[in-house]
């Protein structure tokens, strides 16, 4: 797929057209941007990349963040930075479902690694893929503020805490037969799992 | 147990909404402030309360707050970091999900002693629905007259907006936060200026941890005075701590400052002990950047006096045989770690956390976490441990943040109080991890 880095000469001129909020979402988006001073718009990019994300697939393809870059009034370079900058916008595609598993130090000492072997085994993936059916990617992240309930991972807006492996399996049943993309910005976050 | 003002409502059901949280007592403080307080009458109570900052470095918030430029026609701002990033620490989260109220009702009344119309929480992405609890309790907070305009009456308008951040640990640094908040890659500024005279917008600005501003609110209510008599010597008040790894009861504590370490670790009140009848071997007391201490200079100091939950306490012996009171992220591990995985975990964090901005941080992250994989396969020579504490010393003090000291403390820590175990490694060409994962150890499958 496409990266950040390529010319805007290339993109797809089809798929740039059905790059559009709905009427519903960008109005969510103009109440973001009247929270900062006139002018200062470009405080809404990391909020309207989330939405976007979200929108879009799950991931800022080089059109998506283009057309995000259109909406705030900034060159489409202050958007491609800072979408390589943090680590929850995804420039590549994912599955609908990415497993974040913490692996820093409190969930390491709970296990973390054995849960993701047992994930990387169970989905027949390697960390950082996804799977052939494009449902579920696996990721690795630094401490999510759940070390007391480690080891923990986050799928969408929502964390699943003292992880086991009757958890994991049960998540991925879930998950699966759900059969939809798992946002950050998604609001049913209160799970039971 | 000791006194809770920031969480002596968590047993209230439904704390979490306006009326509930109302009804115990909340927003006091506004009312109070607001309606009988001049903007520098509160922020004197503040000064008197001796409240330290809650984020890591404890610098005097009154004092803080006194410094802020207040140029005729030119916007003030009060930001609330809630970036909580930090490896080991979780309270703000508890604190914002659980009692979302007592942020706000801290955000209205420092704002107002700030002189602050505008003011925002930025919260790390991860915690998205952490974001959607803080917005629900500000639209409860607004529809109950407490801000926007005139607020209950007053001639004081404030609107408080949630900004989410993107999933980067450096944008809990405060000039990162600010780029960031701009919209902008999280890159520290150079100090100075410092946000008090050109923060967000190149305007002044107050940037706070959140425990440190839903603090303001009980110190307010009782006054500087009474809330300074909490704790001991320049330690005042109580301070919530995240407890985690091998102990019994992992969780958020409020607890008063000058505890025993001691008694926090062991006591049925807080840790309760280790897990599974283990001893314990080490703690990292204040967050993955503060340096680890082994089990005998964590509870007592070098003069062997007990070891208290200070600021000055903690850095007794200073870092040859202390360490610092830090984010309050409480790691404790058991006679099975191993202290070298663990470091390895932190090494990998650093160099993920990096901006890149300084090739001592950029370079420096990236060699230590090299070397520590050496270690962890089992390919290490003793050379190497001579090779860390060299690359680590040549970080700390030559960045633009303190990230990179962040980043070199605790490998200094480490080999200055561990050195054995590395020897053994790089001795034996093999690196042993002890499965002490306990919940998960009767599982083969991986
Ligand atoms: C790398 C780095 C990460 C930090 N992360 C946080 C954080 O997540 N939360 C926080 O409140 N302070 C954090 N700080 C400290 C802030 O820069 C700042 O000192 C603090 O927000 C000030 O608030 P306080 O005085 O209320 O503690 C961090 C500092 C550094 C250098
Ligand atoms: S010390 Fe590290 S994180 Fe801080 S500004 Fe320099 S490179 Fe960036
Ligand atoms: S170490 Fe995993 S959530 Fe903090």
């Amino acid at each position: 797929m496409s990266t950040h880095a390529h010319g805007t000469q290339n993109f797809d001129k089809a798929k740039r057209a059905t790059i559009k909020f709905s009427d519903e979402i960008m109005a969510q988006v103009q109440e973001i941007i009247k929270r900062y001073p006139t002018g200062k718009q470009k405080s809404a990019l990391l909020p309207v990349l989330h939405i976007a994300q979200a929108e879009f697939g799950g991931w800022l393809s080089p059109e998506t963040m283009d057309y995000v870059a259109s909406i705030l009034s900034i060159r489409p370079i202050e958007v491609y930075e800072v979408a390589t900058f943090y680590t929850m916008f995804h420039t590549q595609p994912v599955g609908k479902c990415t497993f974040e598993v913490c692996q820093t130090s409190s969930c390491w000492l709970n296990g973390a690694e054995d849960i993701v072997r047992y994930i990387e085994k169970k989905l027949n993936i390697k960390v950082d893929e996804t799977t052939k059916d494009g449902m579920f990617t696996l990721k690795t992240v630094e401490c999510l503020g759940s070390c007391g309930t480690a080891p923990m991972l986050q799928c969408g807006a929502s964390f699943h805490e003292n992880l086991t492996f009757e958890k994991v399996d049960a998540l991925i049943e879930k998950y699966r037969s759900e059969n939809r993309l798992r946002s950050y910005t998604d609001l049913d976050y209160n799970n039971t799992l | 147990m000791g006194k809770k003002l920031l969480l002596h409502n968590d047993h209230v059901p439904n704390i979490h909404t306006y009326e509930v949280y109302r009804a115990h007592g909340g927003y006091a403080s506004v009312e109070k402030a607001l309606k009988t307080m001049t903007p520098d009458q509160v922020t004197d109570e503040v000064k008197k309360s001796g409240l330290r900052g809650r984020g890591g470095a404890g610098f005097p918030t009154g004092l803080k707050w006194s410094f802020l430029a207040k140029p005729e026609g030119v916007p003030r701002y009060l930001v609330c970091n809630a970036d909580e990033s930090e490896p080991g620490t979780f309270k703000d989260r508890y604190l914002m999900e659980r009692h979302p109220h007592a942020l706000v009702e801290g955000m209205i009344t420092s704002s107002y002693a700030l002189g602050a119309h505008t003011s925002y929480i930025y919260i790390r992405g991860e915690y998205f629905y952490v974001a959607r609890i803080l917005e629900q309790a500000i639209r409860e907070a607004y529809a109950a007259g407490m801000l926007g305009k005139n607020i209950l009456g007053t001639n004081y308008s404030l609107d408080l907006y949630v900004q989410v951040g993107g999933g980067a640990y450096i944008c809990g640094e405060e000039t990162a936060l600010l780029e960031s908040l701009e919209g902008k890659r999280g890159n520290p500024r150079i100090k100075p200026p410092f946000p008090a005279v050109a923060g967000l917008y190149g305007c002044p600005t107050v940037v706070n941890n959140v425990e440190t501003i839903a603090a303001v609110a009980p110190i307010v209510n009782m006054g500087g005075e009474e809330y300074a008599k909490i704790g001991i010597g320049k330690s005042t008040g109580t301070k919530l701590i995240s407890a985690s790894g091998h102990i019994n009861k992992p969780g958020v504590y409020e607890i008063e400052l000058g505890v025993p370490v001691e008694e926090f670790i062991y006591s049925e009140a807080y840790c309760g002990g280790i897990r599974n009848g283990k001893k314990m071997k080490a703690v990292v007391a204040g967050g993955s950047s503060v340096p680890i201490l082994p089990t005998e200079l964590i509870l007592k100091t070098a003069k062997g006096e007990p070891r208290l939950m200070t600021y000055e306490s903690l850095a007794d012996g200073g870092f040859q045989t202390g360490t610092m009171l830090g984010s309050g992220g409480f790691i404790v591990m058991d006679e099975d770690t191993s202290v070298v995985k663990n470091l390895f975990t932190f090494t990998r964090f650093y160099h993920h956390e990096s901006c890149g901005q300084c090739s001592p941080c950029r370079e420096g992250t990236g060699w230590m976490e090299k070397v520590m994989q050496k270690f962890i396969d089992g390919t290490a020579n003793e050379s190497d441990i001579d090779l860390l504490w060299d690359i680590q010393g040549k970080i700390e003090g030559k960045t633009i943040c303190p990230l990179g000291d962040a980043a070199a403390w605790p490998v200094a820590a480490a080999i200055r109080h561990f050195k054995q175990e590395f020897i053994d490694i790089a001795k034996q060409k093999k690196f042993n991890d002890v499965k002490h994962y306990y919940r998960l150890n009767n599982l083969t499958e991986a």
